[in-house]
């Protein structure tokens, strides 16, 4: 058993760090946001050209051979800086899934655009009926000339509104919730029979509702058999996000800790009050707890299926609720500060919040624990 | 002991009941429901059309156009309000400065506010906090200084809610800067158009414009605005909280967001089932449920041993913190029941002339920001900390 990172990893920490550090202060991050693309184009070309959008790719495409612990470093700085470009949705959950399932011809084409920054992807794969479930899929592709033919809806595509590219899960066979059936399509975002609606989310993000009628589409992998490659993305996309909340909670923390040390009331720093001493000791109680699932689950990916997806569940669930805790208080112990705009804490507080929101929230991982609560972590 | 109503009050609910069926406009109760936001209008017709009832001071004597009713009978009429959807009168005219200026102002001052609070003419907004003085409020520093027949007033205000549509500002100031922080304060009533006041706004985290700063840069305010005795300020500002503190348990308000939230729960489907049947969702709206019966029984012992002349005071602390965290639980709860759609960000949709399409489920469009928006009910009225603090020191005498 070893926690250190290798020098490689090391590396990488370092290389995002910087780039938050000089590159992600806070006005820089809310000009940003409220521009109308609602990120940087040029940091996403700084990305491209200090290799972090090649993380998880072979070198054959200029790639890092990255898993899940590299993922975990990369998305645990994004989680520091707040960053909004679209990683999560263009490299761990799209291109993820291209790799996984593409022809030779697919990959080079796409993943290589990847990788040098010049495509942007969304993941289209939840619908409007199907809350967090991945496999309530109703939209259908049938085929059409050499390609397929797409229709459906997707709900809260996330950066769905500025992708180049879309990977759309649809039903080519079975219905309902069946796993069997389900195909993984490339749709050119602009394409006659695509409509998108974009909007801001509650954290700074963007997403889209997007309407899919007889649109054009290229088969990725074999016909009906997406669901384990999908899978596999998603518990990507799951082990992102954790570090992005953990990086995240970890500047709550220290934001809030700096700030009731610095805070006078009746004449004594607010930290001074040991009510408030034992609050702060809570959240970082609940950031150590965050901080270890999120290595859990990281180093997770290879076990056996079902210990995989225990662990991945659990991770995600105690995310939901120790993020819950770190964000309410740091609002809290910030008094009227905290609920201010201007104020950073409060950006880090609502992307916490929200991540609970993505690839299921507590409530929905908690029920994958209960179904797998039989499953022996032993067997791994 | 009989925890029902009595036949009288009983009839006073019906009463209350076929008022708000007759005179409640359906558009703004609609409004309520939704969580759209009230216009200044909005809320102005509604406090005119209470006052021509007669029923708009609650906490008023008789005598200056008060009610007159029996703490339970306050409390029936809050919990129909917040049942039918109205919605709650803005306090800082009626239910904060006007009780400071019955019991310590001058005769003159009564004729002059008093009447245009009651009907809502004239808008007034509290000046209490400073940057530097929220919790611990008598570190406040702006100053008055009298000069002849006025005081120069200078300094800053913050978190000054609806500040942006206020005629009036009450304000506690410092006119002894030598006295002990608490003797040193003084109560100033300021109109808001006296040159050398700057209303700037603070945008709060869900996107609203709630919350301003108040800049004072020598504003002459003429002495008779002065309310009690100079240097005894805080004697009003303490009279003052314990009228903050009535209707803080917030029940009426929680048991229709409570109902709304079944009704929500029962028609989003997950799995191809009602949500409502989902064993966890179930179980923390039950646990809401137990959480409310046992606060409506505390707030309705506090409010019968104020019938009985016991005076709420460190109680309403009790009901304070009770009543904020389940107000925020179950605005977790709607945002967990909202799924994925509790991720757009519709600011526009929060309108009521809106007609675009909702994104997803109607309710759900609303649900995040209010859960970030109600994060500020333990912060304000005196923190949830500052709560404990006072029933630690006044009721467990620690
Ligand atoms: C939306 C909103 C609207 C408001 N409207 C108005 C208004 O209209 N007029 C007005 O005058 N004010 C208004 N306020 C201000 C409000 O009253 C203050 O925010 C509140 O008093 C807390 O002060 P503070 O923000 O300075 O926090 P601080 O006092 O700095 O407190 C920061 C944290 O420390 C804790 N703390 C402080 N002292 C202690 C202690 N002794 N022991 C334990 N914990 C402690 C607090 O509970 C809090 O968690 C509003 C605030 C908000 C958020």
């Amino acid at each position: 058993m070893d926690f250190k990172l290798s020098d490689e990893q090391r590396m990488l920490e370092e290389t995002v760090g910087r780039l938050v550090r000089d590159g992600y202060p806070f006005d820089v991050r809310e000009k940003a946001r409220t521009s109308e693309l609602g990120y940087s184009a040029e940091m996403w070309q700084q990305f491209a050209e200090l290799g972090l959008l090649g993380v998880p790719f072979s070198e054959d495409f200029g790639g890092f051979n990255g898993g899940g612990p590299e993922l975990m470093v990369v998305a645990e700085g994004f989680g520091r800086g707040l960053v909004l470009e679209p990683y999560l949705a263009t490299v761990v959950l799209s291109g993820t899934l291209i790799n996984s399932l593409g022809s030779d011809a697919q990959k080079e084409k796409l993943i290589s655009a990847i990788v040098g920054g010049e495509l942007r992807l969304a993941l289209a794969a939840y619908e409007p009926e199907g809350r967090y479930d991945h496999t309530h899929v109703t939209a259908t592709a049938e085929k059409s000339g050499d390609g397929y033919s797409l229709t459906g809806n997707k709900a809260v595509v996330l950066h769905g509104d500025s992708a180049d590219q879309l990977v759309v899960i649809a039903r080519t066979g079975g219905k309902g919730t069946d796993r069997d059936g389900l195909s993984a399509f490339i749709v050119d975002a602009n394409a006659d029979g695509v409509s998108r609606r974009g909007y801001e989310t509650i954290d700074g993000l963007r997403a889209a509702e997007i309407t899919f009628n007889n649109a054009a589409a290229e088969l990725l992998g074999e016909e009906g058999k997406a669901i384990d490659a999908l899978e596999a993305s998603l518990a990507l996309g799951i082990v992102a996000l954790c570090a992005e909340a953990t990086g995240a909670m970890e500047v709550a923390c220290d934001q809030t800790l700096a700030y009731i040390k610095e805070r006078q009331q009746f004449g004594v720093a607010i930290g001074k009050f040991q009510a408030l001493q034992h609050r702060m000791v809570e959240m970082r109680m609940e950031l150590e707890k965050a901080r270890s699932m999120t290595i859990f689950a990281a180093c997770s990916l290879d076990a056996p299926a079902q210990v995989c997806a225990k662990r991945l569940a659990a991770a995600k669930a105690i995310i939901g609720k120790s993020g819950r805790k770190v964000a309410e208080e740091a609002i809290q112990l910030h008094g009227g500060m905290g609920m201010m705009e201007e104020t950073a804490v409060a950006h880090y507080a609502k992307r916490i919040v929200l991540i609970d929101h993505q690839l299921g929230d507590l409530g929905y991982h908690m029920q994958q624990l209960e179904r797998l609560l039989d499953v022996d972590d032993d067997a791994a | 002991m009989d925890i029902n109503f009595t036949p009288e009050e009983l009839a006073f609910r019906d009463e209350v009941r076929s008022f708000l069926d007759a005179k409640l406009p359906k558009d703004i109760a609609s409004k309520v429901k939704n969580g759209q936001h009230l216009s200044k209008e909005d809320s102005v017709r509604w406090q005119k059309i209470l006052n021509e009832q007669g029923w708009m001071a609650l906490h008023w004597p008789k005598e200056h156009g008060g009610t007159g009713w029996s703490p339970i009978e306050k409390h029936i009429f809050e919990e129909e309000c917040a049942e039918y959807g109205a919605p709650g009168v803005l306090p800082f005219g009626v239910n904060m400065v006007a009780p400071v200026i019955i019991k310590f102002g001058t005769e003159e001052q009564k004729q002059k506010y008093l009447p245009s609070i009651l009907n809502s003419d004239v808008w007034w907004c509290q000046g209490y906090s400073e940057p530097g003085a929220g919790s611990d409020l008598a570190g406040l520093k702006t100053k008055a200084v009298r000069e002849g027949d006025h005081y120069v007033v200078t300094g800053q205000k913050t978190w000054t809610t609806l500040g942006q549509h206020a005629d009036w500002i009450f304000c506690l100031v410092r006119t002894d800067p030598s006295a002990k922080k608490q003797e040193g304060i003084s109560f100033l009533l300021i109109d808001m158009k006296t040159p050398g006041i700057t209303v700037r706004p603070l945008i709060t985290l869900d996107g609203e414009h709630e919350v301003n700063e108040v800049f004072f840069d020598e504003v002459k305010v003429p002495v008779e605005n002065l309310v009690g005795e100079e240097n005894k300020g805080w004697t009003c500002a303490k009279y003052l909280l314990t009228f903050e503190r009535t209707g803080i348990a917030g029940v009426g308000q929680s048991k229709a967001a409570l109902k709304h939230l079944k009704e929500v729960a029962r028609k989003v489907q997950q799995n191809g089932k009602p949500l409502i049947e989902d064993p966890l969702f179930r179980n923390r709206l039950a646990d809401v449920e137990m959480e409310l019966m046992a606060l409506e029984m505390t707030n309705l012992r506090t409010v019968a041993a104020a019938q009985a002349g016991g005076v709420p005071g460190a109680e309403s602390s009790f009901l304070k913190i009770m009543g904020t965290e389940l107000r925020q639980e179950i605005t977790d709860l709607f945002r967990r029941a909202a799924g994925p759609y509790a991720q757009p960000f519709l600011p526009e949709s929060f309108e009521a002339d809106y007609d675009g399409e909702p994104v997803g489920p109607e309710f759900a469009n609303t649900v995040s920001t209010k859960y970030f928006n109600m994060r500020k009910l333990s912060i304000f009225g005196g923190s949830n900390e500052i709560q404990k603090n006072i029933i630690a020191k006044m009721i467990l005498g620690l």
